[in-house]
């Protein structure tokens, strides 16, 4: 499933989205940025409250497929930006973590 | 033996929302060089995290990227404050960093401990007062 496609199953909301064809392969879920760095794989949907530019960093680095924020935390308009020139994809969703973590891991192991 | 090829990088201490950015270059830089995946995302979060402590205790520094025949080699250099008792700062959860650098989602006290679990040796040199030299290496 890609990126696009989960999003719109779900009604994530795109806010950033440069390659929404990215296949997404697995998830993880956490706001310590060195934890996120060293523990968040290639390919998964990270699911975070932490909107600080920094995310988009860590994005880059562990090559996650997309960034989720959960419970509709809006990131700073530099973060948006940074996102689109690297090609990081960032959405957002108004429901928690717990919720979106849920649904797709129901999605991941429904394939 | 090859010449290394060798990266260079000067952290900026007052720009913590830049900080990172050595740590994106030269993952490029080796995907570029056609390094295998797994060694660029050690040698980039090691980098990462060295990074982000120079911002954050030492007003920045020097960073410097060697690519050998047989591996890695990631030099972090500060004129910082130095570290008290390295030990103590090697344990997972210790940290000395501030409120404000919390809030922004670093201090869980990982930085070190990260950095020595992705690299294959760790060194630090440390003196009160004058500053802190990291050597990592990442093996092929």
């Amino acid at each position: 499933m890609t990126v696009t496609q989960f999003a719109e199953k779900y009604g994530i909301k795109a806010i950033a989205v440069e390659s929404g064809d990215r296949e997404i392969t697995g998830g993880y879920v956490g706001d310590l940025l060195s934890w996120v760095m060293g523990r968040a794989s290639s390919g998964d949907v990270w699911i975070t409250i932490m909107s600080n530019i920094n995310i988009a960093a860590v994005a880059a680095l562990t090559d996650v497929a997309c960034i989720v924020l959960a419970e509709d935390v809006q990131p700073d308009e530099k973060v948006v930006a940074v996102a689109k020139d690297k090609g990081i994809n960032l959405l957002a969703s108004e429901r928690n973590a717990f919720e979106l973590a849920g649904l797709l891991y129901g999605e991941l192991n429904a394939q | 033996m090859g010449e290394a090829i060798r990266f260079h990088f000067n952290v900026d201490g007052d720009n913590f929302t830049s900080a990172g950015q050595a740590s994106v270059q030269i993952k490029k830089n080796l995907r570029q060089l056609g390094v295998a995946p797994e060694i660029i995302r050690k040698v980039s979060i090691a980098m990462y995290e060295g990074e982000i402590n120079m911002v954050i205790h030492a007003n920045g520094g020097d960073a410097d990227v060697l690519v050998h025949e047989d591996g890695i080699e990631i030099i972090l250099e500060d004129r910082g404050p130095g570290i008290p008792d390295v030990d103590l700062a090697m344990k997972e959860g210790y940290s000395t960093a501030p409120d404000n650098i919390r809030s922004l989602g670093f201090g869980a006290g990982m930085g070190l401990p990260n950095m020595k679990r992705y690299t294959d040796s760790m060194v630090i040199e440390t003196e009160l007062g004058k500053g802190t030299k990291i050597t990592m290496r990442v093996n092929f």
